[in-house]
């Protein structure tokens, strides 16, 4: 079994210290939002979480289309190392959200396209899963998973673009807003830093967190491997 | 005689015709479907039983009817949809006709395609039915050129993602519930297009306003039937 390599332990140790300093910047450093309060300093991680999920997400499609044309496993471990992590990246995505839209919003729950698209991009995801596990032969599985997850990484932008026809109250913070929106900020120097710094450390820790999901299955599978020449 | 071994050879050396062989694929499905009648018989009662229920979930009365038949005809169809899909690949793959299927002398998009126009046929056939009987049970009056069309379009677009699913549901341990699941999540921008349009002709809304719904689902229609074709290959692939 190899060792951990060395940069995976320098972005074990980045991550943590990032992760602190991002939580310190968000609840003290960042300015308090004048409307809102302190409740708007959950953006900061609600954003980076998203924008993490989408981004794991994109990795398992990339992983998708790389199996189905190389045919090498090893891209079916990231696929799912990506559709695991991304499903609790959004999830957390979700709940925060959620807690910031019952002061701003009055609501836990409006069925706007964002909240609904990012909940049956949930859904697909958590189907890629079940179909994983209705199949036995890896490399069935394999190319199967990697169907579905091209096919619901197509649907879910199409979702988004049913919903939109009716009105949306999700603030857009970045680029052109819609005056309809409710709970919308402007960014002020210290929070786009902030904004910015969070973004970041949730990117160090999606990598980290991905790699170590990748060495994972690619233990599992040798495990599998060696058990099958035990028993033979 | 002569004429038979220089056809065989012709067979030989080239693959039938691309349309032909996708022909036959539709022939056997829908010859097979009317001996037995089982898949379209089970498709129809299930259909009438989810009107029913939905009459007693809903109370539809004279009021809501118009603002909901959309949905309830949707849901509908989507349920009984699910039920073909699953029957129509099932059948395939447990008397191994699908492994005689890909050992034919055929381009892999044309088992796709023939077995996606033979659900779509079954389905159109099932809301052929449900239409009419929904019509005179609740009385409203469902046959405008345009709500025929939005079904048409809504409905090979739901077979189109379905025809794939179901032939990776059937290959997995947990297919009768897993096709539902695999599908509802992926086809909803088909069917949250398919019942905005419909509801907006059931209004009787301007066409100014129901266009973009129908683009939309032309535009999806076209996405996911070419991305099926693409990836069907790997899916039945040995």
């Amino acid at each position: 079994m190899e060792d951990k390599p060395r940069l995976l332990s320098i972005f074990n140790v980045l991550s943590l210290l990032l992760l602190g300093v991002a939580t310190w910047m968000s609840l003290y450093y960042a300015p308090q939002e004048a409307v809102m309060g302190d409740v708007q300093r959950i953006f900061y991680f609600h954003v980076s979480a998203g924008w993490v999920g989408m981004f794991s997400f994109f990795v398992a499609v990339i992983a998708g289309i790389a199996l189905l044309v190389t045919k090498d496993r090893r891209f079916d471990v990231v696929g799912m190392a990506a559709v695991e992590l991304g499903l609790v990246y959004i999830l957390i995505n979700i709940i925060t959200g959620s807690i910031w839209a019952r002061p701003v919003w009055n609501t836990w729950w409006t069925w706007d396209p964002r909240l609904v698209t990012a909940t049956i991009m949930e859904l697909v995801y958590l189907a890629y899963i079940m179909l994983r596990q209705g199949i036995e032969d890896p490399d069935r599985r394999a190319r199967f998973g990697a169907v579905y997850a091209i096919v619901g990484f197509i649907s879910v932008p199409l979702t988004f673009l049913s919903i939109r026809f009716s009105r949306t109250i999700h603030p857009v913070i970045i680029g052109a807003n819609d005056p309809s929106a409710k709970g919308t900020f402007d960014m002020v120097g210290d929070m786009k830093t902030t904004f910015f710094f969070s973004l970041f450390t949730f990117t160090i820790l999606g990598v980290t967190l991905l790699w170590h999901r990748i060495r994972l299955g690619l233990f599992a599978e040798k495990v599998e491997q060696l058990k099958m020449k035990v028993l033979s | 005689m002569a004429h038979d071994i220089k056809a065989a050879s012709q067979t030989v050396t080239s693959r039938p015709s691309y349309l032909r062989s996708l022909g036959a694929i539709v022939w056997k499905d829908l010859a097979a479907e009317l001996r037995s009648r089982e898949l379209l018989s089970s498709m129809l009662v299930f259909a009438m039983l989810v009107i029913l229920i939905f009459n007693f979930a809903l109370e539809l009365n004279a009021n809501e009817r118009a603002n909901v038949s959309a949905g309830v005809l949707w849901v509908t169809f989507a349920f009984a949809g699910t039920l073909g899909l699953n029957r129509s690949m099932a059948v395939e793959k447990d008397r191994g006709c699908l492994d005689g299927l890909l050992l034919a002398p055929v381009d892999r998009s044309a088992i796709y395609f023939g077995k996606m126009i033979a659900n779509l046929a079954f389905m159109l056939m099932v809301e052929a039915i449900v239409l009419p009987i929904y019509s005179i049970l609740y009385n409203v009056n469902l046959f405008q050129p345009v709500l025929l069309a939005i079904i048409l379009l809504g409905s090979v677009g739901y077979v189109a993602v379905g025809t794939l699913l179901a032939s990776m549901a059937v290959q997995a341990r947990t297919r009768d519930v897993l096709l539902p699941i695999l599908l509802f999540p992926v086809v909803l921008p088909i069917l949250i297009s398919a019942v905005k349009a419909s509801g907006k002709i059931l209004a009787a809304e301007a066409m100014n306003d129901i266009w973009p719904f129908i683009n939309l689902l032309i535009s999806y229609d076209m996405i996911f039937i070419a991305v099926a074709m693409i990836v069907f290959d790997f899916v039945v692939e040995e």
